[in-house]
């Protein structure tokens, strides 16, 4: 089956090398076109002044996180239901990159939080789910680290990685909940009055262009990992990044 | 030797067996059961000396205080669970068993509560006391531990079982482990706390309990899997 | 009766990017052995494990009789059978040292969905030559004992394909000469045994010897 030829790490690497600089070319000029919008075209807030537009970068930062797991859930399904090297390979290259957007989204929370409610932390529902996303990432990340054979590693993140995507929903509602209980009046980051269009339009487009930057990296990190998996096969020794790498060192 | 194979067993016995196994192995090694348990103790007994014994105060934080406290319990109780097994060999047996490996897990899982669960729910009225909670906030709080506890065995289950044999577990596990724990934390405080303000707590240990039935109904398939990965 | 009891195809094991063997090929007649030799760390313990379908094969596969059919007839199957077909006994003995070597024999049975009683548990110990040690915790048996404990297990397993992993390790003469009598009793009547051991087996009727390495080859 043609879906099936890209399976194989050989195909893959090189498809790979060539979608990924593609993707991250055109991720660069939407996050120009975006932070352009976000920042020099809509008007500032007419409550929070001009300290509200790092919503530009907060928002879509949280939704790629968040869709960055479930893209490792998707994944993961797939390498346990047709058995494909590629699939704990892919889920491998994607962690990273999620387990930093979850980070920046904390970190731009915080910053908004500051000017806007006089405290670096507020234990808002979506803050508080991202902490916990942050730590399955974290959690997926050092399982999969920490367990040395490859095929057990790989079947072991695709569990967890399945595990915590079935749990974010329940986890994300229980703390909504607890939120709403214990808070009463709180502050919640990501509402506003009324969203513009040119304000929604910017969001959007450095969503799409945070989405295009994550595929790129997860590209280009899945290819040296397959490198690494794979050192030892014969089409590996016949690359010629390798057999270049090979003749510098033997010649200096 | 027979011509054909013993018909298909029913697998009843054998997780009963297994189940009474486990017990037994419990109570020759007691010292071992009742770690967790004075783990437990000793933890509820910290936060009143580091945070102050006004009653007000205590009785504020003393349904969260307890439950943090018997889920740091657990997740120490876990580390035994199926190392002992994979050690002598038994996890194998058990994989190649005539009972399916997610029965077996399940009368595994269901030892493990009866050993360190069960005693926490039992002394929690009595650590309840020293935080001057009222008789129906403990009984509540009885009742969540009760239900709760489980859920930590089950999700426990598939954590251990995915860090069997590998370096750095015990931590890994727990990393692994708390953030999937959080529903039942909030709605097991929750509960006490509606409970003693007076609103009804049947919302929260109706949460409680459709918890618990997701998690027994995933939890062990999932922890046999698991198990698998790590014999192979 | 199926008249094989394992057959493995092309099998391959690949251990830290290492090729331990490749290219296994063998079957298993029902009544016959066999023994597998090599170097320590050339992939013996692994080849069992993969036979039991407890490790996957990095390629090839092992096929087991289907189950019976009312009528006799069986077919190749590449479900791993349980315990009532197959009995493995590894390096890792499967024996709680916390319990008694009886109790060990009665839960083992349960476990595979036989009843046995305290009698017959009795009994197999003691054909195996540890009627004074049946209800000592297994953790004060010597080695050997141990060992003893396992093969007393065969005497009460409905098992027809044995795979056993070093069973004569730390076994004394009598014990040797008790367990080479138990595989031979086995194997006439119409069991098989596969095995991994430094030492000779001397065992009666079919068999092959096989010598794992790069390239397994017959001995």
């Amino acid at each position: 089956m043609k879906l099936f030829h890209y399976a194989a790490p050989h195909h893959f690497y090189r498809l790979a090398g060539r979608c990924a600089p593609w993707l991250a070319a055109l991720g660069s000029v939407l996050a120009l076109a975006g932070l352009w919008l976000g920042f020099m075209v809509a008007p500032s807030d007419a409550q929070q002044g001009q300290a509200y537009r790092i919503i530009y970068i907060h928002v879509p930062v949280s939704w790629m996180a968040m869709l960055i797991y479930l893209a490792m859930a998707f994944w993961s399904v797939l390498g346990l239901v047709f058995q494909t090297r590629m699939s704990g390979l892919m889920t491998r290259a994607l962690a990273p990159t999620g387990a930093l957007l979850a980070f920046l989204s904390l970190w731009t929370g915080a910053l908004w939080g500051k000017p806007m409610w006089g405290t670096y932390w507020v234990w808002d529902a979506r803050l508080t789910s991202m902490l916990i996303l942050l730590f399955l990432y974290l959690g997926y990340i050092a399982l999969t680290s920490a367990i040395e054979e490859p095929r057990r590693s790989d079947r072991a993140g695709a569990l967890v990685a399945l595990v915590g995507a079935v749990n974010v929903p329940i986890i994300y509602f229980s703390v909504k909940w607890w939120n709403t209980l214990h808070q009463g009046a709180s502050v919640s980051l990501t509402q506003s009055p009324r969203m513009a269009s040119v304000m929604l339009s910017g969001m959007l487009l450095m969503s799409l262009a945070l989405w295009l930057y994550a595929a790129a990296v997860a590209l280009w990190r899945v290819r040296s990992l397959i490198l690494a998996r794979e050192r030892h096969a014969a089409w590996v020794q016949q690359l010629p990044e390798v057999l270049a790498q090979r003749a510098r060192r033997a010649g200096t | 030797m027979r011509a054909t194979p013993p018909p298909v067993p029913s697998p009843w016995l054998a997780m009963a067996a297994l189940l009474r196994r486990d017990l037994r192995l419990a109570m020759r090694r007691k010292s071992e059961c009742l770690g967790a348990l004075f783990f437990f103790v000793l933890v509820a007994a910290l936060f009143p000396l580091a945070i102050g014994p006004e009653p007000a105060t205590l009785r504020l934080i003393g349904p969260g205080v307890l439950w943090v406290a018997a889920l740091l319990a657990s997740m120490l109780s876990l580390g035994r669970l199926f190392e002992g097994d994979h050690q002598d060999g038994s996890l194998e047996q058990m994989a190649l068993s005539a009972a399916p490996l997610t029965w077996l897990v399940i009368a595994k899982l269901g030892a493990h509560w009866l050993i360190s669960g069960l005693p926490l729910v039992l002394l929690s009225p009595l650590l309840g006391l020293q935080f001057a909670l009222a008789p129906e906030a403990l009984a509540m709080l009885a009742l969540t531990l009760l239900i709760g506890t489980p859920v930590l065995s089950l999700l426990g289950g598939i954590g251990a079982a995915l860090t069997l044999g590998v370096r750095g577990g015990g931590v890994l596990q727990s990393l692994l482990l708390l953030p999937l724990c959080v529903p039942v934390l909030v709605f097991g405080t929750g509960a006490v706390d509606a409970q003693m303000r007076g609103l009804g707590a049947q919302a929260h240990v109706s949460v409680l309990l459709a918890l618990l039935l997701a998690s027994a109904a995933l939890g062990p398939w999932a922890c046999a899997a698991a198990l698998r990965l790590a014999l192979e | 009766m199926a008249s094989w009891l394992l057959k493995a195809m092309d099998l391959a094991c690949q251990k830290a990017q290492r090729t331990l063997f490749e290219g296994v090929s063998f079957a298993v007649p029902a009544g016959s052995w066999l023994h597998i030799e090599g170097g320590n760390g050339c992939g013996k313990t692994s080849l069992l494990r993969i036979l039991c379908g407890l490790s996957p094969a990095a390629q090839g596969q092992v096929l087991w009789p289907a189950a019976h059919t009312p009528d006799g007839a069986g077919g190749a199957s590449v479900q791993r059978p349980d315990r009532r077909a197959l009995h493995y006994i590894g390096h890792a003995l499967g024996l709680k040292p916390d319990l008694s070597a009886c109790e060990n024999l009665c839960l083992d049975a349960q476990l595979s969905g036989l009843p046995l009683s305290r009698a017959q548990a009795l009994q197999a110990l003691a054909a195996q030559g540890l009627q004074g040690r049946a209800h000592l915790p297994v953790r004060v048996l010597s080695q050997g004992q141990r060992q003893g404990v396992a093969l007393a297990r065969l005497r009460t397993s409905p098992a027809r394909l044995w795979v056993l992993d070093e069973p004569l390790v730390g076994l004394d003469a009598e014990a040797t000469a008790r367990a080479r009598s138990l595989f031979q009793s086995h194997l006439d009547a119409g069991g098989a045994l596969v095995m991994t051991s430094h030492q000779d087996v001397q065992l009666q009727g079919p068999g092959a010897r096989w010598q794992l390495g790069a390239k397994a080859v017959p001995a």
